[in-house]
């Protein structure tokens, strides 16, 4: 029945399972809505949508889905509808005084009486704009003994209950909570932890069971051993390329450095514009100022450093290949040197690059780092960080 | 069962409905919100108005899941051992109960929270699929297999620090605990501070509501705060016609209770700073 309403939903990118619409069918058996439209709404909302990001778009969704639903009017259902004859009497019992209802029956005709009760039935709509029950409540009411319940379908008081219901998601009021940074951190911080070394540091702080017997044994009397809790031992430095063209991948490049800040303990991070010189920066606002020797890092940090270099790698070819071909300032040494240089202290070495795989082969500096890097060069999707890490080991 | 509206705890219909779908299809519910919005304190009341009993995990960087099922203590095992005691011949005595357990095997239903899952490790959720699917597991040690008597109501909390997994999430009903209205918000302070003056709570609201909607806020006061703040009103028994000082002066009175970050009161300072100049 709500098929449509479950595959739009997925159509727009809410991930949603079967598993989760059956559980929705299963409460909706359960009664739990009750046939009003707004607890069927909160109902949907908590079995299909698992994160507020996703409350905004299935706002709108329901919006397209069911408020139709609200409009169906007497008329167009008796219209459509099949009614059986016990049921359209006893509402006429309802609707209309003793003598109408002699009336009709001294006209005798049924079609009589269906005429006149679908003109009552839409005068009452006119004249009680205010939402009063006139068809009685969900219980009592001949279309809820039918098994038509109005309260599910609104009959008669759609007014009212069309301005309450649609408050809640024609107002939209999880717009803002749409714009989450977060989104996909965690299938990054998945893909890092492919690099995982796990070594033993620190406090002896873990009981160590083995140990223990062994040593207990041996000397007879009870001998409790320790040792240091197992961590990821992977020693990482990053270095991100940074302005110029790589502010168009400024969010995902955040992404990545936020999962790998979870990831990993020992990172360490440099920033570099374009192609690696012979100086280096921590902090942006500041990168003339602060520089830090590429040079003291080679020395600083030894091989047991896995490095990656995050970049789109789009530059002109001198600022590799040519001394004093940097844009930004004179270098004394070409960046084809400084790469060399890094690459040979830290063998384990990768090229992240944000921009899309097929367009490598057009920038004819992408080619050349390539050719630097030994084709360790990686894109920056799950895959490629899957590619990477296994390079990395 | 049905839970709604407390005499401490006010709810929305969106909450009610979640947390009535939650216990009529003994599946968990996943809560999560602002901080201050009363997520935990969500589970208490449940656990209050129900009438069940509460059991509490709060999670820790350093939780691992079995924690939450049982622990095996090796170590005074292999001391009674040492020490001839009888009690070392059976397992059974070294295996402590974790909170799932006790949960589990509660007679009646009872209430369990697990709260700030994202607190834990990225997978943590996962390591718990099966124990909250299917309310049973495998004590290894001894071969035997705890189920649920009574399948217990189960509140999640998270603080969005860490995503949770897919697949744990399929499993959960979810609601986002909206910051409240003012109105909502007037409630929830009358249902505290019963003996509130009409005109003192307008003004602080007033106040409350312009404050949050400072920009640059590193943390927005919420719920707990303006509680907080309030019960100090009272109990310095301020006069309204201090609340509405100057409005150039932009730090409210007691501001300690509603900012909670030197940064956000330097801002503030600096917004009265340029006020004051204009």
């Amino acid at each position: 029945m709500y098929t449509n309403f479950f595959l739009d939903i997925k159509k727009f990118g809410i991930p949603v399972s079967i598993q989760e619409y059956l559980t929705f069918l299963e409460c909706l058996q359960n009664n739990l809505s009750e046939f009003e439209i707004e607890k069927f709404y909160f109902l949907a909302r908590a079995t299909l949508v698992k994160h507020e990001k996703f409350f905004d778009i299935f706002d709108q969704i329901f919006s397209s889905n069911f408020n139709g639903y609200e409009k169906i009017n007497v008329k167009a259902i008796i219209d459509k509808m099949e009614l059986p004859n016990e049921w359209l009497e006893k509402l006429a019992e309802k609707l209309l005084t003793k003598d109408q209802m002699n009336e009709i029956k001294s006209l005798g005709s049924f079609e009589k009486l269906m005429e006149t009760l679908k003109k009552r039935l839409e005068e009452q709509k006119g004249r009680h704009q205010g939402g009063n029950k006139w068809v009685g409540t969900a219980g009592t009411s001949p279309f809820g003994a039918y098994g038509y319940n109005p309260e599910g379908v609104r009959i008669g008081q759609q007014e009212s209950r069309h301005k309450k219901a649609v408050k809640v998601w024609d107002k939209r009021i999880f717009k803002n909570l749409d714009e989450n940074s977060e989104i996909g951190t965690r299938s990054m911080k998945i893909a890092l932890k492919r690099l995982r070394m796990w070594a033993r540091n620190g406090l002896d702080e873990e009981f160590d069971l083995d140990n223990t017997i062994a040593s207990t044994a041996r000397s007879g009397f009870l001998d409790i051993k320790t040792r240091p809790e197992k961590e990821n031992a992977v020693k990482i430095i990053i270095f991100f390329d940074v302005g110029g063209s790589m502010d168009a991948y400024v969010s995902k490049i955040q992404e990545l450095f936020s999962a790998a800040r979870s990831a990993f303990k020992h990172i360490e991070y440099y920033y570099f514009h374009n192609c690696l010189y012979e100086g280096v920066w921590k902090n942006n606002s500041r990168r003339w100022e602060e520089q830090i020797s590429t040079f003291d890092l080679i020395h600083k940090f030894n091989k047991d450093y896995k490095c990656i270099f995050v970049g789109d790698a789009a530059m002109s070819p001198y600022e590799i290949e040519m001394v004093g071909g940097a844009n930004e300032h004179y270098n004394n040494e070409s960046g084809r040197t400084w790469l060399e240089r890094a690459r040979s202290q830290w063998p384990n070495n990768i090229w992240i690059n944000p921009t899309h795989e097929d367009y490598w082969q057009y920038t004819q500096s992408t080619l050349m780092l390539q050719e630097i890097f030994d084709n360790r060069m990686v894109p920056l999707t799950l895959n490629g960080l899957d590619e990477g890490m296994k390079l990395l080991n | 069962m049905q839970f709604n509206n407390t005499e401490n705890y006010i709810t929305t219909e969106d909450l009610e409905m979640a947390v009535n779908a939650a216990i009529n299809l003994e599946k968990p519910l996943l809560i999560k919100g602002e901080p201050g919005t009363g997520k935990t304190e969500l589970a208490k009341q449940v656990a209050l108005k129900l009438g069940l009993e509460l059991f509490e995990w709060n999670i820790k960087s350093t939780t691992k899941a079995h924690q939450g099922l049982y622990e095996y203590d090796a170590v005074s095992r292999l001391r009674d051992s040492q020490l001839g005691d009888k009690k070392v011949n059976d397992i059974k005595n070294y295996i402590n109960k974790g909170t799932i357990w006790m949960a589990f095997s509660s007679e009646e239903r009872a209430v369990l929270l697990i709260d700030e899952i994202d607190k834990a490790d990225i997978e943590f959720p996962n390591d718990l699929l099966h124990e909250l699917d299917k309310m049973k597991f495998l004590v290894y040690e001894t071969g035997e297999i705890i189920s649920a008597k009574k399948r217990p109501i189960i509140i999640i909390t998270s603080n969005n620090e860490k995503e949770l997994p897919d697949a744990f999430l399929r499993r959960c009903f979810f609601h986002y605990i909206q910051f409240p209205d003012q109105e909502t918000l007037a409630k929830i302070i009358n249902v505290h501070f019963p003996k509130i003056k009409n005109n003192l709570l307008q003004s602080a609201l007033e106040i409350f509501f312009e404050i949050r909607e400072v920009p640059g806020l590193k943390k927005k006061p919420s719920t707990s705060e303006i509680l907080d703040w309030i019960k100090l009103l009272l109990v310095e028994d301020i006069p309204v016609s201090d609340l509405k000082k100057d409005p150039k002066d932009m730090l409210p009175i007691l501001y300690g209770a509603l900012l909670k970050n030197e940064q956000d009161v330097q801002l503030f300072e600096k917004l009265a700073f340029i006020n004051r100049n204009r």
